[in-house]
């Protein structure tokens, strides 16, 4: 066992893991952080994205381990303690951008970094950014839609 | 047209109430479950398609630290109960069993269950079982299946034929057949998958001195896995309790409660244990139910002006080994439905299920969809045929509203539907004849390759088969006016606890962020059917209408009591009960409320105190819905790709109740076709091997691949109060013959045919030649 410590969502977590734990099974066991999905673990679905050092990155294909001295965001840390949505996660909900809400995590975590890195995309910016990420209820409608309109709310 | 029967909610766009804690991560899935001692279980399963089990060596296994318990054939099923799912027991099917005993029928078949303190462990236990099969020969080509020397699926059946229904042709139908103006064209649909983005997966506790079950589960059917569990792990069906809180989609998978479920929760119930076992994606992919699968061999009969005259479709599903929830699932309904929206004086049918050493067929949006896709497909192939624009021949077939009632020449009564008005409403959307002049315009001058598709079809959604046609709703007014309604659904998507707060604050004139909707836990809601087969806006919306009747009646018996009034008198609006014209002549919802359970004097005579209805609906056989697909698509002639480049739907489902929400589902449901036609293959090799175990093998389609979808209503209300019809599975439906026919459009230019799904590039470039 080793010992981890990282920042997730502005707070210092510590933890001792086997060396083969994966990021997102310390998320979820050690910070009780659950709404960091598994949907393939084999780094396809996207579901588990997480912000590392503000970077999108797929916890299945980390280990917890190497994470070891980063700060970490997950979609717990993206809205307002008080519960207020930010401003993708408000986008998501007017423009009907998930149903089951499985997948919703990763796509919420890769679009606030996407428009952070590119604040108005264009929608093909927009689907080729989104190319990794799975879901299986919306057909993506809504979901290109939600981030055509967080772009615009944040202009 | 679409919104003249608007209310203050149904009809409305309102944002679900689901979605905060979905966008946040407070949704609560099966894995978040997290129970003071539970331990984790993983499968062994069989690398053989079809073989004799020589041994089972779990000894090194058993010596893992932390592995608790390793579990074959010979510790649980002895103890096993009827796997069948509850609504088909004593019906024929296939020998379910827990763990795989003696001999194996399918790659992925499950054999040893490993129970250890971490995931970790017990996959790491799963390594070192060691399983002998001595391999036989698979039945693979569900075509070559029923063939004299194929070997036997479940030998103790004795056949391959897993269930038949035939119409004989009559002379009359079989004369015009023998005429001159006949189309015969076989289609192939492949294998695929419903693939929710969250796989499958339960919790279970059992402790002997409690002697409760307690199941958390990835269903969408919690009242049916409730009775399943209680069945096959043999514990009385009022001490389970199953609770689904969200659910990362299902499409149908989902519905019946899957062997693995079972095997578990009969582990925990001998165990006495805590189990967990959350499925990976690659168990997902070969061993959870599979779809589609299906050939039809299809026969028109047309007159000289095209006029259908008589049909047939020889019909054969690929059963698998193990299906969850019938033998096959589909071949009845495809053989009643396949002249669908069509005018038709004669149609017969042979429908087949056949076992494979293959995963289990099992429902997936629109189980019965060949119908429409080998009849569409059939329409665009006869109209060619006869040099008709396949619009044109739809014109001249489609019934006509004021044909309605019309029989179908299987004897199913169609009624309530509109595809004439939406097969021309999607024509005008898309621009089809513009599109005619622009596709010869193209080929001529640039040589490219562009078609046009429609997909018309009609969905008989609600009560066809009795378990599946009724709901209860509990509608209970709180003592400060608001109301907990509680509803036996398994939502997994569809805004359920959005949905009927609308139709439950309509029909109670309160307001919708005073209505709160409970379901998913066997525990706290009456016995319902579950969501799925397009039922929750008919069926459950119609029981919390009948139960807000009562509790609406009776608030204004009381309102009437109090201030001296006559009832008829009375309305509630905006959560006042007011004397009609004199809105300044009321009492507040929540003091009639209050005064129900706390002063009971001041109650009419004899009134029984509260304010709480439990009321049932039961649908009539057939809510019909309809819809027509219409889609544009250009194929690369260099490299076989085929892009969508517009993509409409018009549809009927009666009155919506959430507009976003229907529109959600239509789109959700198209994108699963766009990926059945062009991307989704499920492949096994000539012996039974799974090739498609990934996501990087089997593709499903994602942002770069799907059009912006156009949508167009037409409003048909049903005759059921509300007004609506099942809508769920029809963007599934309609859409694989759109696409299809779109492509086949394109290729014809050249005089290119297609005759089976995926329309794969290689495909594609094999058509083109």
């Amino acid at each position: 066992m080793l010992p981890v410590e990282m920042i997730v969502n502005g707070e210092r977590r510590r933890g001792s893991v086997e060396p083969r734990l994966t990021l997102a099974d310390f998320l979820r066991e050690q910070c009780s952080l659950t709404g960091t999905h598994l949907g393939c673990e084999h780094g396809v679905c996207g579901a588990c994205t997480v912000l590392l050092d503000g970077e999108a990155v797929r916890a299945c294909l980390m280990f917890a381990i190497q994470a070891d001295g980063s700060e970490v965001t997950t979609i717990e840390g993206l809205g307002s303690p008080d519960g207020e949505l930010s401003t993708v996660q408000d986008a998501f909900r007017s423009e009907h951008g998930l149903q089951c809400g499985f997948c919703t995590p990763g796509f919420v975590v890769s679009v606030t970094a996407l428009l952070k890195e590119n604040p108005h995309p264009s929608d093909v910016e927009i689907r080729e950014a989104l190319s990794g990420n799975l879901c299986r209820c919306t057909g993506y409608q809504g979901i290109i839609a939600a981030v055509h309109r967080a772009a615009e709310v944040s202009q | 047209m679409s919104t003249s029967t608007a209310g203050r909610f149904v009809g409305q766009s309102v944002k679900r109430r689901e979605d905060p804690r979905l966008l946040t991560g407070h949704g609560r899935y099966v894995d978040d479950v997290m129970l003071p001692g539970m331990l984790h279980c993983t499968f062994v399963r069989s690398d053989a398609a079809r073989g004799r089990i020589v041994r089972v060596d779990v000894e090194d296994a058993r010596a893992v630290e932390g592995v608790i318990a390793v579990l074959t054939a010979a510790d649980l099923n002895p103890y096993a109960g009827d796997m069948q799912p509850t609504m088909l027991q004593g019906m024929p099917g296939a020998p379910l069993r827990p763990l795989a005993d003696g001999d194996v029928r399918f790659v992925g078949e499950p054999i040893v269950l490993i129970v250890a303190e971490t995931r970790y462990l017990a996959e790491d236990a799963a390594e070192l079982v060691e399983v002998d099969i001595d391999v036989e020969p698979a039945v693979i080509d569900v075509e070559h299946a029923l063939d004299d020397d194929a070997p036997l699926v479940h030998p103790e059946l004795g056949t391959n034929l897993g269930g038949e229904m035939e119409s004989p042709i009559a002379p009359e139908l079989q004369a015009l057949f023998d005429g001159d103006n006949v189309v015969r064209r076989t289609f192939r649909q492949q294998r695929h998958n419903p693939v929710p983005m969250e796989t499958r997966g339960i919790v279970v506790e059992y402790e002997p001195n409690v002697g409760e079950l307690h199941a958390w589960m990835s269903t969408q059917n919690p009242h049916e896995a409730k009775n399943a569990m209680a069945r096959v792990a043999g514990v009385p069906s009022h001490l389970v309790r199953v609770e689904a809180h969200d659910v990362g989609g299902g499409f149908g998978q989902k519905f019946f409660t899957p062997r693995e479920e079972l095997v578990v929760a009969l582990a925990a119930r001998r165990l006495g244990r805590t189990l967990k076992w959350i499925e990976d994606r690659r168990e997902n992919l070969i061993s959870a139910n599979h779809a589609r699968a299906d050939v039809g061999h299809c026969t028109f009969a047309l007159d000289d002006e095209g006029r259908l005259l008589g049909a047939y479709i020889d019909h054969i599903e690929d059963a698998g080994s193990f299906p969850v929830g019938a033998t096959g699932g589909a071949g009845q309904l495809v053989g009643l439905l396949f002249t669908g929206p069509y005018r038709c004086p004669a149609a017969s049918l042979r429908t087949r299920a056949v076992w494979t050493n293959t995963s289990g067929r099992g429902a997936y949006r629109g189980p019965w969809m060949f119908e429409t896709v080998a009849r569409e497909q059939m329409v665009d192939a006869a109209a060619r045929q006869i040099g008709m624009d396949p619009l044109e021949w739809r014109r001249r077939n489609v019934i006509a509203m004021a044909e309605l009632p019309y029989s179908m020449p299987t004897g199913l009564p169609l009624d309530m539907v509109s595809p004439s008005e939406t097969l021309e409403q999607a024509a005008q959307i898309i621009g089809y004849d513009a599109f005619r002049v622009e596709q010869q315009r193209l080929l001529a001058e640039e040589g490219r390759l562009v078609g046009i598709g429609l997909g018309l079809y009609v969905e008989p959604s609600t009560g066809m088969m009795d378990p599946m046609g009724t709901e209860t709703a509990v509608v209970r007014v709180n003592l400060n006016g608001q109301v907990t309604v509680s509803l036996g659904t398994g939502a997994h998507g569809q805004g359920i606890e959005t949905t009927m707060a609308q139709v439950v604050a309509e029909e109670l004139g309160i307001e919708l962020d005073d209505v709160t909707i409970v379901q998913g836990d066997s525990a706290v809601t009456a016995y319902g059917r579950g969501t799925g087969g397009s039922g929750t806006a008919v069926i459950a919306g119609n029981s919390c209408r009948n139960a807000c009747a009562i509790v609406r009646a009776k608030a204004i018996e009381i309102a009437a009591h109090l201030m001296e009034a006559a009832p008829e008198d009375l309305e509630i609006v905006d959560s006042q009960i007011s004397v009609k014209g004199t809105p300044t002549r009321s009492v507040p919802w929540r003091e009639v409320a209050r005064i129900s359970y706390l002063e009971t004097a001041r109650l009419p005579e004899g009134m029984e105190v509260g304010l709480e209805a439990t009321a049932t609906f039961k649908a009539p056989p057939f809510s019909w819905s309809n819809a027509c697909h219409a889609c544009t698509v250009e194929v690369d002639r260099a490299t076989g790709v085929v892009s969508i480049l517009r993509y409409v739907v018009s549809e009927d489902c009666g009155v919506m109740i959430n507009p976003m929400i229907v529109e959600g589902q239509v789109a959700g449901g198209v994108v699963q076709g766009i990926g059945g036609v062009l991307y989704e293959h499920f492949i096994y090799d000539e012996d039974g091997n799974p090739l498609t175990t990934t996501f990087m093998d089997y593709l499903l389609p994602t942002t770069t691949e799907v059009p912006k979808i156009e949508y167009g209503h037409v409003e048909t209300p049903a005759p059921t109060p509300g007004g609506h019809k099942g809508m769920g599975e029809g963007g599934a439906i309609g859409s694989p013959p759109a696409i299809f026919n779109a492509v086949a459009d394109a290729l014809a230019s050249v005089g290119a045919t297609i005759d089976r799904t995926p329309l794969s590039p290689d495909a594609i470039l094999d058509a083109l030649g």
